[in-house]
C-alpha cells in the first residue's frame, strides 16, 4: 500500500499525483474481501447466486439477504458492505418507480443501470462522503431480453454474459468461461450457479456460508423470485456432489 | 332560454364532502349497567347500501361508542378514538375511564370545529364509581351526561318515547308512590327493542338488524343475559366490567 | 455546497426519503411550492370522462364483477373500448365508475403499491381487504382535502383465509360491504334483480349461473341506462386467481319499440 501516509488517500475529492483516487480503490478492497456473488445471463433468463458468509451461528437462517428484488423483473446481488447494498437497492427501486410514473411502462434494465451508476459515481466526487463499498450485479429481463450488469464502486458499469465479484471471483470467472452461457436454459443455469458458488467457497479459510439463489425466466413469468425450495435443494445437493468428484 | 341568457348564467357547483347514511342509535343508563344500541342498515337517499354496517363499537371493557350520521366520518372517528385509547393503554397500562373518554371525544370533535365530523356520538358504559352512564355529543363536541339519549334518523320518533318511558314525562305516579330512578335491565332491553321495531315501522332509513351492547358493572351478576337469545359476551376479562352484545333481526322492507 | 448526501441527486420524485434522515422541509429547495398561480389552482369539481355502473356479487367459487367498456364524455359515447376492471395482485379485482382519469391514476398507484409489496419479498401480499382499506384511506383523504377522486369503486376478491370479499368505496370515502353491490345507475336498476337472484344463495350459485345473472342485469341496464354500452366484461376471482373476460356483446331485441305509444314522434 504505497498510498498510505502520502495524504492522498484521505478524500475522494483528491487525486494522487499519478491520477488515482485511493478512496475508490479502498472501496474495492471492501468488495474483494466479501463473499462471492455471480450472475449468469443465459438463453432465456438470468440466475443470480451469492455465497453469503455467515459470521455467527446465532444468526437467523435466510436473514440479511444479499439478493434483493427491486422491480418485478429486476434483481440485484450485492457484495461488500451489506448496508450499502441495501441503500443501492432502495435507490434502484425509487428510480424504477420514477421511470414508471413518467413513462407508464416497466423500466428497461439499461436505464436502471445508467441511473444507479450515476448515483454511485457522485459518491466518488466529494470529500464529505465515502464511495459505496459494494459491487452490484443487476440482472433482469426487459423488451430486449435478459440483461446482466455490474456496477463497481467507481460508478463504472459493464454488461456481461457471466459476472463474478467478491473474494472468489477469479475462480468463478474461470468456471463461467467454461460454460456455453447462451445455450443454457435458466433451469440448467441454476445448477451451474450453485456448483460454482460451492466450488469457490474456501472451506479452509472461511466459516460457514449460506447459498442464495434467484432467477428470472420463462418459468417465473419474467418475475425476479428466489429459486423455489425443491429446485434449490436439488441444486444445492448436486453442487455438493460435484464438489466431491472435483476434488 | 331562447335569447341564450341561460348559457350566460355562470354555473357554480361546489363539491359537497358530506352525505347522510341514515340509521338510528340510542343508549340508556341503568343503576349499574348501560345499554347502547343501533340498527345496522346503511343507506344513501332511497338506496339501501348494505343491511349490515355496524354503528356501535366496543372501545374498552367499560365503554361502548355509537356513531351516527355520515358513515365515512363515523368510521374514521371511531378509528381515531380507538387509536388514542390504545396509546393511553400503552402509556398507563390501564384502560381510560369513561368520563375521560367522553372528554377526549369532545376534544377530538372540537379540533375539527371548522370542518366537522358530521356524526352524532353516544358514549355509554360504566363510570369508575360503578354507575351506568350515557354521554351524548353534537358534531362539534358539546356534550353532557344523561340517563338516556336517541340520535340519528329516527331521533324524533324515539326520543319522546324514551322521555316518557325512562324519565316518566307526562306520567303520574300512583298515589303515595314515586317513579323509580332506574329501571331493571330486562325493562330497558324491552324498551330498546320496542324503540327500534317502532322506528323500523315508521322510518324508511331504519331496519335490517339491531345490535344492542350491554355493559355490566364489575361484580354485577350477568343475570338473565347469558340465557338471552343471541347474547354473546365480548369482554376481555371476567373480573371487571363486562360487555355483551345481543343481535336481533329487524324488518328489511 | 450542501453537505447532506441525502439531499444530493435525489430521485426525480422529490418527495421520497425512505429513512427520514433529514427533515424534508429544511432541505434546500424543499420549501412548500407556491407561486402567483397557487390560489388559482383548480380541483376536480365534476367528472369529465365517465364510466357508468359496476355490478358485483358473491357466488359459490368467489366473486363476480362486471362493467361495460364505455367511457362517456357527457352524453357523447366517447371511448368504446375502455377496460374498467383492473386486477390487483393475484386475488383482487377493482372496478370503477365515475371519472376515468381519476381511475387511471388509481390504477397506477395500485400497480406501484403491488410492486413495492413484491420487492419486499417477505412472504406477504396484498389481498382484497388490504386494497379496499388502502383505497378508502386515499378516497377519504382526498375528499377531506376537498379534492376528491370522482369515483365509486368496487373491490372484490378472495382473502388469504379463502373467504370472499366484496366492498364499496366512493368519492366521499363512504364504505360498506355486502353480498351484492352495484354503483351508479346499477344501484337502482340492477340491485333489486341481483338481490332477488343472489341473496341467500351465495353458496349455491355456480359460475355459469353467475354469468347468466350478470348478463341479464347488464342487458337490463343497457336497455334503460342511456350512458351504457352493449359491450361488457366479466371478471371472476376464485381460488384459481383473477380472470377478466374479453369484451362480450349483449344480444338485444328492440321489437317492442314499435309498439310503444304515448310519447316520441307518434302520438297514437
Amino acid at each position: 500500500m504505497t498510498s498510505i501516509g502520502t495524504g492522498y488517500d484521505l478524500s475522494a475529492s483528491t487525486y494522487s499525483p499519478d491520477g488515482r483516487i485511493f478512496q475508490v480503490e479502498y472501496a474495492n478492497k471492501a468488495v474483494e474481501n466479501s463473499g462471492t456473488a455471480i450472475g449468469l445471463r443465459v438463453k432465456d433468463g438470468i440466475v443470480l447466486a451469492v455465497e453469503k458468509l455467515v459470521h455467527s451461528k446465532l444468526l437467523v437462517p435466510e436473514a440479511n439477504r444479499r439478493i434483493q428484488t427491486v422491480e418485478k423483473h429486476v434483481g440485484v446481488a450485492t457484495t461488500g458492505l451489506l448496508a450499502d447494498g441495501r441503500n443501492l437497492a432502495n435507490r434502484v427501486r425509487d428510480e424504477a418507480s420514477n421511470y414508471r410514473s413518467v413513462y407508464r411502462s416497466p423500466p428497461p434494465l439499461k436505464e436502471l443501470v445508467s441511473r444507479l451508476s450515476m448515483y454511485v459515481q457522485v459518491y466518488t466526487l466529494h470529500s464529505s462522503v465515502r464511495p459505496f463499498g459494494c459491487s452490484t450485479i443487476l440482472g433482469g429481463i426487459d423488451e430486449s431480453g435478459p440483461g446482466l450488469f455490474v456496477i463497481e464502486p467507481s460508478g463504472v458499469a459493464y454488461g456481461y454474459h457471466g459476472a463474478a465479484v467478491g473474494k472468489g471471483r477469479q475462480l468463478a470467472k474461470t468456471e463461467l468461461e467454461k460454460l456455453k452461457l447462451s445455450e443454457l436454459t435458466t433451469r440448467e443455469a441454476v445448477f451451474e450457479a450453485a456448483r460454482i458458488i460451492h466450488l469457490v467457497h474456501d472451506d479452509a479459510k472461511e466459516k460457514d456460508f449460506e447459498l442464495e439463489l434467484s432467477w428470472i425466466g420463462d418459468e417465473t413469468n419474467g418475475l425476479h423470485v428466489p429459486v423455489p425450495k425443491d429446485l434449490f435443494e436439488e441444486a444445492d445437493r448436486k453442487a455438493k456432489e460435484a464438489l466431491e468428484n472435483f476434488e | 332560454m331562447p335569447d341564450g341568457s341561460f348559457a350566460q348564467q355562470p354555473q357554480q357547483r361546489q363539491f359537497n364532502p358530506y352525505t347522510e347514511n341514515g340509521g338510528t342509535i340510542l343508549a340508556i343508563a341503568g343503576a349499574d349497567f348501560t345499554v347502547i344500541a343501533g340498527d345496522t342498515r346503511q343507506s344513501e337517499g332511497y338506496s339501501i347500501q348494505t343491511r349490515y354496517a355496524p354503528k356501535v363499537f366496543r372501545l374498552t371493557d367499560r365503554a361502548v361508542l355509537a356513531v351516527n350520521g355520515f358513515a365515512a366520518d363515523g368510521n374514521m372517528f371511531v378509528k381515531k378514538v380507538k387509536q388514542r385509547l390504545e396509546w393511553y393503554r400503552h402509556a398507563h397500562a390501564k384502560d381510560m375511564p369513561l368520563r375521560a373518554i367522553a372528554r377526549l371525544i369532545q376534544t377530538m370533535l372540537y379540533a375539527q370545529r371548522f370542518f366537522p365530523y358530521y356524526v352524532y356520538n353516544i358514549l355509554g358504559g360504566i363510570e369508575e364509581d360503578g354507575s351506568g352512564a350515557v354521554y351524548s355529543f353534537d358534531p362539534v363536541g358539546s356534550y353532557e351526561r344523561e340517563a338516556c339519549r336517541a340520535a340519528g334518523a329516527a331521533q324524533a320518533l324515539v326520543q319522546p318515547f324514551l322521555d316518557n318511558q325512562i324519565y316518566f314525562k307526562n306520567q303520574m305516579a300512583a298515589a303515595g308512590q314515586s317513579h323509580p330512578l332506574h329501571l331493571p335491565l330486562s325493562d330497558v332491553l324491552a324498551i330498546v327493542i320496542d324503540s327500534f321495531t317502532s322506528a323500523t315501522e315508521r322510518h324508511i332509513e331504519v331496519g335490517d338488524g339491531l345490535e344492542m351492547y350491554v355493559v355490566l358493572a364489575k361484580g354485577r351478576s350477568s343475570q338473565g343475559l347469558d340465557g338471552l337469545r343471541g347474547a354473546q359476551e365480548i369482554s376481555t376479562t371476567n373480573d371487571g366490567d363486562r360487555v355483551f352484545v345481543i343481535r336481533r333481526e329487524l324488518k328489511k322492507d | 455546497m450542501d453537505h447532506f448526501p441525502t439531499s444530493w441527486g435525489r430521485p426525480r420524485n422529490e418527495a421520497i426519503d425512505a429513512f427520514n434522515t433529514y427533515p424534508l422541509h429544511q432541505r434546500p429547495g424543499h420549501a412548500p411550492k407556491t407561486d402567483t398561480f397557487t390560489d388559482g389552482v383548480q380541483r376536480t369539481q365534476q367528472p369529465i370522462v365517465t364510466g357508468t355502473s359496476i355490478l358485483a356479487f358473491h357466488y359459490k367459487d368467489g366473486i363476480i364483477m362486471a362493467a361495460d367498456t364505455l367511457a362517456s364524455y357527457g352524453s357523447l359515447a366517447r371511448f368504446k373500448t375502455i377496460q374498467r376492471l383492473h386486477p390487483v395482485g393475484a386475488r383482487t379485482v377493482v372496478g370503477a365508475s365515475g371519472d376515468m382519469s381519476d381511475f387511471q391514476y388509481l390504477q397506477n398507484q395500485l400497480d406501484q403499491l403491488t410492486i413495492d409489496e413484491f420487492t419486499e419479498n417477505d412472504g406477504h401480499d396484498l389481498g382484497p381487504a388490504e386494497i379496499h382499506e388502502y383505497l378508502s384511506r386515499v378516497m377519504y383523504g382526498r375528499r377531506s382535502k376537498m379534492n376528491p377522486l370522482w369515483n365509486a369503486i368496487l373491490v372484490g376478491g378472495k382473502k388469504d383465509n379463502g373467504e370472499r370479499f366484496l366492498a364499496y368505496v366512493d368519492l366521499l370515502g363512504t364504505t360498506y360491504s355486502a353480498a351484492t353491490i352495484a354503483t351508479g345507475y346499477g344501484a337502482h336498476i340492477a340491485i333489486p334483480l341481483l338481490r332477488s337472484a343472489v341473496e341467500g344463495r351465495e353458496n349455491e350459485i355456480t359460475e355459469e349461473q353467475a354469468r347468466e345473472i350478470m348478463t341479464t342485469c347488464m342487458r337490463v341496464l343497457f336497455y334503460r341506462d342511456a350512458r351504457s354500452l352493449d359491450k361488457f366484461q366479466i371478471a371472476t376471482v376464485t381460488d384459481a386467481g383473477v380472470n377478466i373476460s374479453e369484451p362480450i356483446k349483449l344480444e338485444t331485441s328492440w321489437n317492442f319499440a314499435e309498439n310503444i305509444r304515448g310519447y316520441g314522434a307518434q302520438t297514437q
